[in-house]
């Protein structure tokens, strides 16, 4: 008890201490974390008029950043397995940020579900014996199951994994590897069960398609590795933590697949949408076309068509996914583009036209925008604050004292290695001009 | 022994629903507005579901809404929970050779169900479709507003919930705060619906609708004579949609919905399915009648007709 009490201490000490861009990182966040707060308060005042959602399009800009999300979260499995499964070690020694990543995802998955909610003071109906959650016949029944055996399932072993380091001691085999595996059916079955959620519903063709599924992953098996390359040429570039460039090209070649896979399903999506030319296609033309004169989502589907395509390229060359600047920059297009067709792109043409064949043209509110900018923020508020403790941990220079009790802090900079490189640089800076 | 761990399992079930409804208690108070604390706010907040409410738990419930109603709209207002009548299935005829696009029946069913008139939420949309081009929704107009009606050229769809038979809106609901009674009445438990509106997406009809803000309902216009499962005053942040007039329909003897009162030209027409000589029975056998988007498998009790 004692010792777990000092680890937790030495974390309150590794999070309140670093550089001044770590501060400003995450006092920008947290300004931005107020904000959305404020936003919340608004609507949880007057109810969710305050958004630009209506009857007709009854989900909006918050489930479609729900969507998203969910995708990035899924993705950390494609870390896990290469790691554990076929003990491949340049990614094991990364594949816990993959995990901790998997968590800051689900917990703005969650946020961004209780944001669009009418009544989030009565999440209690959700919890099973005390409400009544509707299992096994509602899909978002299946979703909060899911999605919260996945959140505990990547924390533990995370935290595990992280606590027994930190004794530098070899986690406990028999305690991580049947929750290892278990995290990769329920990385799968998140994404699925989040894609059957829309898939089941026959009021809604734009969604009723067979290819949703595989659609999902492909795409979430893009984001997702993407988000963590940026993040590794960050770790590394900051700190001292070493991440080979063989584990990032593995990750880069898978999404390059999977932006095959998807760049193919949606093509055979919008085949039979347009060949066939029933009504159903009105939600298709609605968006990459217009329809009757709407057509706010065009120019984004299309961002989202051209970035994917161009990222394609970028990684399937191997010249241009070789060098960091075009992968960042792949990488930072596939985020942007999967963000538009995954999230917005999915889910608005699924109301337009409604039921009824009404066009009501949806954009989000200033409100929705920033409560949106909250979530997000919060999101990477935990996601940096966990790193901030288990890259030190990584490193060896967060640990166990040498008395089996304290903690042992080596250094409590987060840019130690920056530090060591502007101290040489004006070295360097004076040497260079008379060359 | 099976009964005393059964009892065991109680008590610990028990306190455990105890102890989290105190987690939740401390979380609502973070989120709730601090001026609605009354006592009345906590009974409302741990409400159990309509259908988990023992016959005392329901009183107490009823009582409490009935004064909180009758408060706030200075009236004496009574909510019943009138069961399903044994041996009645309700079922619902539309003329379209009749209707004529008047949409008396649209503001007869908002003043008859207390629906909110800022924002307006109609459970009735009345559609414009061209005679040319038959029931094809994506010409049909819905925001019609000649100086009279019937236009030429054009015919009138009324849309209101089918009271399907098999619903895709109680299916998909992850809290079960809406389900289809005995009498195929789908109906809404307002205090328990969490408002994400998943049913929203999953009607193929457009009949549910959602409280984006406080409904505002003029006292002088409120409806006191009202039903738990339908017309009673709604709170924000959760749907509501068409009941086939609950209060109404499910009295002994019973009155006709507002809709079918209201019609001026005696386009609209109900009964009960299961009794051979009602009317609706007889359109069923005798018309020429089809169900809205039949593929689906919705098995709607909502038929339309053409008479003439």
């Amino acid at each position: 008890m004692k010792n777990i009490w000092h680890f937790y201490k030495g974390t309150l000490v590794l999070i309140s201490k670093g550089s001044t861009a770590y501060y400003c990182w995450v006092f920008f966040l947290l300004g931005l974390m107020a904000i959305g707060a404020v936003a919340y308060a608004q609507q949880l005042n007057e109810g969710l008029i305050v958004t630009a959602m209506r009857d007709q399009v009854s989900w909006g800009f918050y489930i479609s950043n729900f969507t998203f999300l969910v995708g990035v979260a899924a993705a950390a499995v494609l870390l896990v397995i290469p790691a554990y499964v076929y003990h491949w070690k340049p990614i094991k020694e990364i594949a816990v940020l993959g995990e901790l990543l998997a968590v800051s995802a689900i917990v703005m998955c969650l946020m961004f579900v209780t944001a669009d909610i009418g009544q989030p003071a009565r999440f209690w109906h959700l919890i099973p014996k005390i409400g009544l959650l509707n299992f096994p016949q509602s899909l978002l029944a299946w979703d909060v199951v899911v999605l919260n055996t996945y959140l505990v399932i990547n924390l533990t072993v995370a935290v595990f994994i992280l606590y027994n380091k930190y004794y530098k001691r070899e986690p406990n085999k028999k305690f991580t590897t049947p929750l290892l595996l278990l995290s990769i059916p329920s990385a799968i079955s998140i994404h699925t069960v989040t894609a059957f959620l829309y898939n089941g519903l026959g009021a809604r063709p734009f969604w009723n398609s067979s290819i949703l599924v595989p659609r999902f992953l492909a795409s979430a098996f893009c984001s997702g590795p993407a988000f963590m390359i940026l993040i590794f040429f960050l770790v590394r570039k900051y700190t001292k933590f070493k991440i080979e460039d063989e584990a990032i090209q593995k990750v880069a070649e898978i999404i390059a697949y999977a932006m095959f896979i998807n760049l193919l399903l949606l093509g055979a999506e919008l085949f039979k949408e347009y060949y066939t030319d029933s009504v159903h296609l009105a939600p298709v033309q609605y968006l990459f076309q217009g329809l009757h004169g709407h057509s706010a989502l065009v120019p984004w589907i299309w961002t989202a068509m051209v970035f994917n395509v161009t990222a394609f390229i970028l990684f399937l060359n191997p010249a241009t996914r070789k060098n960091n600047v075009t992968l960042v920059m792949g990488c930072i297009l596939v985020f942007i583009g999967v963000y538009i067709e995954k999230g917005m792109g999915l889910v608005i043409p699924g109301f337009i036209p409604d039921v009824l064949h009404e066009i009501y043209e949806y954009a989000p509110t200033g409100i929705e925008l920033l409560l949106a900018m909250g979530i997000w923020a919060t999101g990477l508020f935990v996601f940096t604050m966990l790193l901030r403790v288990a890259i030190p941990i990584m490193n060896g220079d967060f640990h166990v004292a040498d008395d089996g009790v304290g903690s042992f802090i080596g250094d409590q900079l987060f840019l130690v290695q920056q530090k060591q490189e502007i101290r040489s640089e004006p070295l360097n800076a004076e040497s260079e001009p008379p060359a | 022994m099976s009964d005393i761990k059964k009892c065991d399992d109680h008590v610990l079930h028990k306190s455990r629903r105890k102890m989290l409804k105190g987690l939740a208690a401390g979380i609502g108070l973070i989120v709730m507005p601090g001026r609605d604390a009354s006592a009345s706010v906590w009974e409302e907040f741990f409400q159990k579901h309509f259908r988990e409410l023992s016959k005392d738990e329901l009183k107490g419930v009823i009582a409490r809404l009935e004064k909180e109603y009758s408060k706030q709209h200075g009236k004496q207002v009574t909510v019943k929970t009138t069961p399903p009548i044994e041996g009645v299935r309700y079922g619902y005829g539309l003329d379209l050779s009749r209707c004529i696009g008047c949409r008396r029946c649209v503001y007869a069913c908002v003043t008859e169900n207390n629906q909110s008139r800022t924002p307006q939420i109609h459970w009735i949309r009345v559609m414009q479709l061209d005679k040319e081009k038959g029931i094809d929704l994506s010409h049909a107009e819905h925001y019609y507003n000649p100086a009279t009606v019937p236009e030429k050229g054009h015919f009138y769809m009324p849309v209101q919930c089918q009271q399907c038979e098999k619903p895709p809106c109680t299916k998909v609901c992850p809290v079960q705060a809406t389900w289809k009674e005995n009498d195929g009445i789908v109906v809404v438990d307002y205090n328990w619906c969490i408002g994400c509106r998943y049913c929203m997406a999953a009607c193929p009809y457009g009949a549910r609708h959602f409280n984006w803000a406080k409904p505002v309902l003029p006292s002088s216009e409120m409806n006191p004579n009202t039903h738990y499962l339908g017309n009673r005053p709604r709170p924000k942040g959760v749907v509501e949609k068409c009941t086939f007039c609950i209060q109404r329909t499910r009295e002994q003897p019973g009155r006709y919905p507002a809709c079918e009162e209201a019609c001026p030209v005696g386009a609209r027409k109900f009964g009960n399915l299961l009794d051979p000589e009602s009317e609706i029975r007889y359109l069923i056998e005798n018309k020429r009648v089809f169900i809205f988007k039949e593929d689906l498998n919705t098995q709607p009790k909502f038929y339309y007709f053409y008479a003439t």
